[in-house]
């Protein structure tokens, strides 16, 4: 889940407008965006889609950090032409969330400011080759099993982001878990990784759903709205179950000596995250939250001068069009 | 127990295997028509693979979200390029050398590209200054090579034209908009063009191998695509207010092997998983 723990804003407008909406939602319509919607739609929305905008630029980080390290050529077009991917949803989802009335720099000074967030799940580093294996299969896994639902949300430009965005995003995981088989059926070493790989993004994986419903304050008001369609336990439920199977092909052990089957409910039982270390990635404390901020500031920072004389270059030939005609 | 199957292997089948695709074989003798064009391939080759490793640096870095996107795309034609390029040549050296055992396996001396392409990245400016003193010199030459006499390299050409089309369209607007663009962008541009102006001439110096694979038809005489080369910068710096440097010194070496002290650390990074894990497969 690109969007984690994305707040719905209370709502205090007119009560037959805010009926009406939601019997449009009810009945299953797309909300456009010249449509009247609740401002707390709108904000919340705003809010979501630009985090999982975020998420996706930030994203491009660690993934990044192995492209000048590839193994072979085709690896290495293989990873560019992912991390490109992930550029391409980042403007799809800025795009859709411009038309909610807030433009993309906003939303950049946003996140730079730390107002808004991007999923924690960038905030861990990727140390081997492997890793970027283990990103795509998991983590593209796991972001896949959001997305999916939210092809049907209710607001018409996300939904339709989603749908371009879930085919990419399935093309990608299958390249992860094609590149951690390698390592998985390869050197001792390369197993090694591999293995070492899932140990540390199992569980940072399983946070990306967010925490346990119980636990979850926000999703009462978004489900009504369909921002969200699924629960965060039904999600990670349905992620676990999908995932075991995959590990046990390619002989990894996934690192939860709890983790059992379970007839009754048709479903693995499974070990939670450690939810403290969540919380502390999201206020600011993972391994690279610093670093991931630092590298998008910088290229920010040093990236004003060559958006500032494209503008500068698109004023003048506005004036010297009209100064010819 | 088993059914006992007879061997119908032969014992040395590895050797065999080997030999078949020219592993073992002796390198090629220096001079002979086979190691002229094999050396004129990995400099094709080795100017795509650098290129596109420097460019490829950038992700997620860009000054802005298309950027990266572009970046991107460059980076990975480039990277396109270079599997054809090195894939012909190692086809061409007949010794069971792959475009990745060429790219991963060989070190500084052996490769064979332009000093410009392996220039750190530097700022946005220098970056772009950089591609686009390279599209203008790489559009003409895959133009000419449509022409060669081998058509393997002709076809490559072609396929590769084609996105090199683009890339000098990008690559010549953006300096147009930069140099054009504020005081500032304009005099980063010009510091870049003054900083990479003496990398630009070596793609157009001959030596004994680029006049023979001329002489032969495979590729064009380097000095030939000078005057298509100095049209285009001529008209992309004017229009840019940008001014192009007095002295025509070039830097010398890349393409005979000699290369600057970036280049070491540059195939450190690339190459470090392939020289680690060499018996992995990837």
């Amino acid at each position: 889940m690109y969007a984690q723990m994305v707040k719905s804003e209370a709502t205090d407008e007119d009560p037959a407008k805010l009926a009406a909406f939601q019997a449009r939602i009810d009945a299953g319509e797309r909300i456009e965006p010249k449509d009247w919607m609740p401002e707390g739609y709108r904000k919340t929305l705003i809010r979501q889609i630009g985090q999982h905008a975020h998420s996706e630029i930030v994203g491009q980080l660690p993934e990044g950090n192995w492209i000048t390290r590839a193994p072979t050529l085709e690896r290495k077009a293989i990873l560019l032409a992912k991390v490109q991917d992930e550029a391409g949803h980042g403007l799809y989802l800025y795009c859709a969330a411009e038309t909610l009335g807030i433009s993309r720099d906003e939303l950049t000074e946003q996140l730079l400011s730390g107002k808004m967030k991007y999923s924690s799940i960038f905030n861990y580093p990727t140390l081997s080759w492997a890793d970027i294996g283990a990103v795509g299969w998991l983590v593209d896994g796991a972001a896949i099993m959001n997305q999916v639902p939210l092809q049907r949300t209710s607001f018409g430009p996300y939904s339709r982001a989603m749908i371009r965005i879930c085919k990419e995003e399935s093309f990608h995981q299958r390249q992860g878990y094609d590149l951690i088989r390698k390592m998985a059926e390869g050197t001792p070493e390369q197993k090694a990784m591999a293995q070492d790989a899932l140990n540390r993004f199992w569980y940072p994986s399983l946070m990306m759903f967010g925490p346990s419903d119980k636990d979850s304050v926000h999703s009462t008001q978004s489900m009504a709205w369909k921002i969200k369609i699924n629960t965060n336990d039904e999600l990670r439920q349905k992620f676990v179950d999908q995932t075991v199977p995959q590990a046990e092909f390619l002989g990894l052990t996934i690192p939860d000596e709890h983790l059992k089957w379970n007839e009754d409910k048709g479903g693995y039982d499974f070990s939670e995250p450690d939810w403290n270390e969540f919380y502390e990635v999201l206020k600011g404390n993972g391994p690279c939250n610093a670093d991931r901020m630092e590298a998008r500031t910088r290229a920010w920072r040093d990236g004003e001068w060559v958006r500032d004389g494209l503008m500068a270059h698109a004023r003048k030939q506005t004036s010297r069009r009209v100064a010819a005609e | 127990m088993a059914p006992s199957l007879s061997d119908v292997m032969t014992p040395d089948a590895a050797a065999l295997a080997a030999a078949q695709k020219g592993e073992g074989r002796a390198p090629l003798k220096a001079g002979s028509p086979e190691h002229d064009l094999f050396t004129g391939l990995t400099r094709l080759g080795d100017n795509c693979l650098i290129l596109g490793h420097r460019v490829s640096e950038w992700c997620g870095h860009a000054p802005v979200l298309e950027e990266d996107i572009a970046l991107a795309n460059m980076a990975l034609d480039l990277i396109g390029q270079t599997q054809l390029w090195l894939g012909l040549a190692g086809e061409v050296e007949g010794r069971g050398r792959d475009a990745d055992a060429l790219a991963f396996r060989r070190d500084g001396w052996d490769f064979h590209n332009i000093l410009l392409v392996e220039r750190p990245n530097g700022d946005f400016g220098q970056t772009l200054m950089r591609q686009f003193l390279f599209d203008a010199w790489h559009a003409p030459m895959l133009k000419a090579l449509e022409g060669s006499s081998d058509d393997r390299i002709a076809a490559i050409a072609q396929k590769a034209g084609k996105e090199v089309a683009y890339h000098i369209e990008r690559s010549a607007d953006l300096v147009i908009r930069l140099g054009d663009g504020t005081e500032e962008s304009h005099a980063r541009m010009q510091a870049a063009l003054e900083a990479l102006w003496g990398y630009a001439g070596e793609a157009f110096i001959a030596d004994a191998v680029d006049t023979r694979l001329a002489e032969a038809g495979l590729m064009p005489a380097p000095e030939s695509l000078r005057a298509t080369f100095d049209e285009t910068v001529n008209a992309v710096f004017a229009e840019a207010a940008l001014t192009r440097p007095e002295s025509d010194f070039a830097h010398k070496g890349g393409k005979q092997g000699r290369h600057s002290e970036h280049m070491g650390h540059l195939l450190t990074d690339m190459q470090w998983l392939q020289r680690a894990y060499p018996d992995a497969k990837w």
